[in-house]
């Protein structure tokens, strides 16, 4: 019990008043980022696919539009609130709260900076106590946040139920279905991280990436990134597997129904959750706030201390993934929802699954230290072999389907 | 590549200098620095359908004749129209009556244009304007005294319309019936009245004209 709830070496022993106020400075820091990463997040993806797009995108709030997301805000809060007659009124107003206060849950884990050299660990000194820049650092930590984005599936699937409408209903229902389905392959890939980490919290995996050959997503072999990658955007709801709100088929999903302050929640959860992803993404794969480093050579920012370096490191890494996430929305047409799920449970969980038995059977043959060529071929036969017995019940599924004359 | 050919045609979009949007911010930078550039409309169809406007003869007379067919015809019932017998010694059209009243409502008015196509007289005819927001219920209606044309013969402009330069020319009847009764034979053929400012308007060129223009 006491190391689950060692959450920070500042709470260690007797609980003096200077680091209750650290923690909540650092509570505020992190709530007050978060809306502001958010805020600017929208503007991003707005001003981004405006470019792919050939349009302008939000230039007249604030400069170059950068308080347009504060104006639609303002919009939505001065707007009627509406409530269906149908609707299960205690459940729809605390559906955008579920979907809401996850997403700033979850942000709270991931580390915002600090100096991860030299076996520093991330502490920096602050009034005197050693602290990390991250609001908390529980030894369980991506588990916690595995944890809280299968929370937010609630927020969806209750806000979808509660609205007393059919497309509201249908899109909760695609919401609960493709979220428990990509979890799957979202965990499995994680997995490969934690077993090279050997750690769950976060800034443990972050401490362990220290160079350009030691990131993760080298040191797991690409796929589980591009497998975590993939189902993130899936679990995020994001195009091109945002069928949970596909608006020429569904309306507008779950959030039919929603308007004025309670859509703005919902809106701002999801972009909340991209920026969190991408958070997520860069600690598990990309060395966090590690600066770049090629063996022992590192890329130093002049005149910028170590600690705040590392909240450099981390936006502009970040910033890359939240790119990247707009140049999907921007290319991709949205999946089928057969697509989707064949997807999700015939390629990713088992190309997942394969990839950590891998990775787990190099693991256990270096520490045995059994012959490194053999260990290597046998898993790849046991691989092909698992991979034929898949398709082999794929057919044999088909072909029972066709039988029985049903669709696809 | 397939499939991922497409991330590179959107990448490539960036900083493609030919965008499809405009600066146009409602006319604010406009009315302030009178700069065009920084607060530009886009180049609207001849025959878009905008806000009325009330035409006069060339001797300055109205066309109204307080008919009611353009409120009767109205599917969106925002005319208001009341005729008044003219004062023989000063009439205000040529005929027999006159619109005393006019007032159209512009919450409720759909552009449709069905009340231009009415008009047997062409009185009523639409501007290329749709820039135009109110900000309260009364300056939505607007009353014969608004849509009436100036003694240049050119729309009246109010202060919460965005007007720019030349955009108050096409506004007349003349647009709407390059070849009346839909019938093509009629193309390039005058069947329209004079009006104030213009005089009587010539007609578009026609198909084989503009073809020829373009070679």
């Amino acid at each position: 019990m006491d190391a689950i709830l060692a959450i920070d070496p500042l709470l260690d022993g007797k609980i003096l008043w200077t680091p209750l106020v650290i923690v909540l400075i650092k509570v505020l820091l992190v709530f007050v980022v978060g809306l502001v990463a958010t805020m600017l997040m929208v503007w991003f993806e707005r001003k981004v696919i405006a470019g792919m797009q050939n349009r302008i995108g939000p230039n007249k709030a604030g400069p170059w539009g950068l308080l347009q997301t504060l104006a639609d805000g303002t919009k939505l809060f001065m707007k009627e609130d509406l409530i269906p007659e149908k609707a299960d009124r205690f459940v729809f107003k605390l559906a955008p709260y579920l979907a809401f206060v996850p997403a700033f849950l979850s942000f709270a884990i991931i580390p915002l900076g600090g100096d991860y050299r030299n076996g520093n660990g991330g502490m920096i000194t602050l009034f005197g106590h050693t602290t990390r820049m991250q609001l908390a650092d529980p030894p369980v930590g991506v588990l916690f946040a595995l944890a809280i984005s299968s929370i937010a599936v609630y927020g969806i699937m209750l806000a979808g139920w509660s609205s007393g409408s059919k497309y509201p209903l249908l899109g909760s229902v695609r919401a609960s279905a493709q979220m428990v389905s990509y979890e799957a392959a979202l965990g499995l890939s994680l997995g490969a991280v934690l077993l090279i980490a050997g750690t769950l919290s976060t800034s443990g995996i972050v401490s362990g990436q220290t160079s350009l050959g030691n990131w993760n997503v080298v040191t797991t072999g690409f796929v589980p990134f591009f497998i975590f990658l993939i189902a993130a955007t899936a679990e995020l709801n994001r195009p091109p597997f945002d069928l949970v709100e596909a608006e020429q088929e569904l309306v507008g999903g779950f959030n039919t129904e929603y308007a004025s302050i309670r859509f703005a929640l919902f809106y701002l959860a999801e972009f909340m959750n991209t920026v969190t992803m991408s958070g997520l993404i860069v600690t598990l794969f990309f060395g966090g706030p590690q600066p770049i480093a090629i063996g022992n050579t590192m890329i130093d920012i002049p005149f910028v201390p170590n600690a705040l370096e590392g909240t450099i490191w981390l936006l502009l890494k970040v910033l890359v993934f939240l790119y990247v996430y707009v140049w999907f929305r921007a290319t991709l047409p949205r999946f089928r929802y057969d697509q989707l799920m064949d997807l999700g449970w015939k390629v990713l969980i088992p190309a997942s699954l394969g990839w950590f038995m891998l990775l787990a059977a190099q693991r256990v043959g270096s520490d045995a230290g059994w012959d490194r060529t053999v260990v290597t071929v046998v898993t790849a036969l046991v691989l092909i072999l698992g991979y034929t017995l898949l398709q082999l019940a794929m057919k044999v599924s088909r072909e029972n389907r066709e039988k029985h004359g049903a669709g696809f | 590549m397939g499939y991922f050919g497409g991330f590179l045609v959107t990448l490539r979009q960036h900083g493609y200098k030919n965008k499809v949007t405009t600066e146009y911010s409602g006319g604010r930078v406009f009315r302030r620095k009178n700069n065009d550039a920084k607060d530009h409309k886009i180049e609207k169809p001849e025959r878009l359908h905008g806000r009325h406007v009330l035409n006069r003869y060339e001797d300055g007379m109205e066309k109204c004749i307080g008919c009611e067919l353009c409120a009767g015809v109205c599917p969106a019932k925002c005319i208001y129209v009341r005729g008044k017998d003219n004062d023989p010694d000063n009439p205000t059209s040529p005929g027999e009556r006159f619109g005393f009243v006019y007032e159209i409502n512009y919450l409720r008015c759909i552009h449709c244009d069905l009340c231009v196509e009415a008009c047997p007289t062409e009185a009523i005819t639409e501007s290329k304007l749709f820039e135009f927001s109110f900000t309260n219920r009364n300056d939505a209606i607007y009353t014969k005294a608004e849509l009436l044309v100036d003694d240049q013969g050119k729309p009246q402009h109010l202060p919460w319309e965005d007007w720019r330069e030349g955009e108050d020319l096409l506004t007349s009847g003349w647009m709407r019936a390059t070849a009346p009764a839909g019938d093509a034979s009629f193309e390039g053929v005058v069947s329209w009245s004079g009006e104030l400012g213009y005089g009587v308007r010539a007609p578009e060129p026609t198909q084989v004209m503009r073809d020829r223009e373009d070679d």
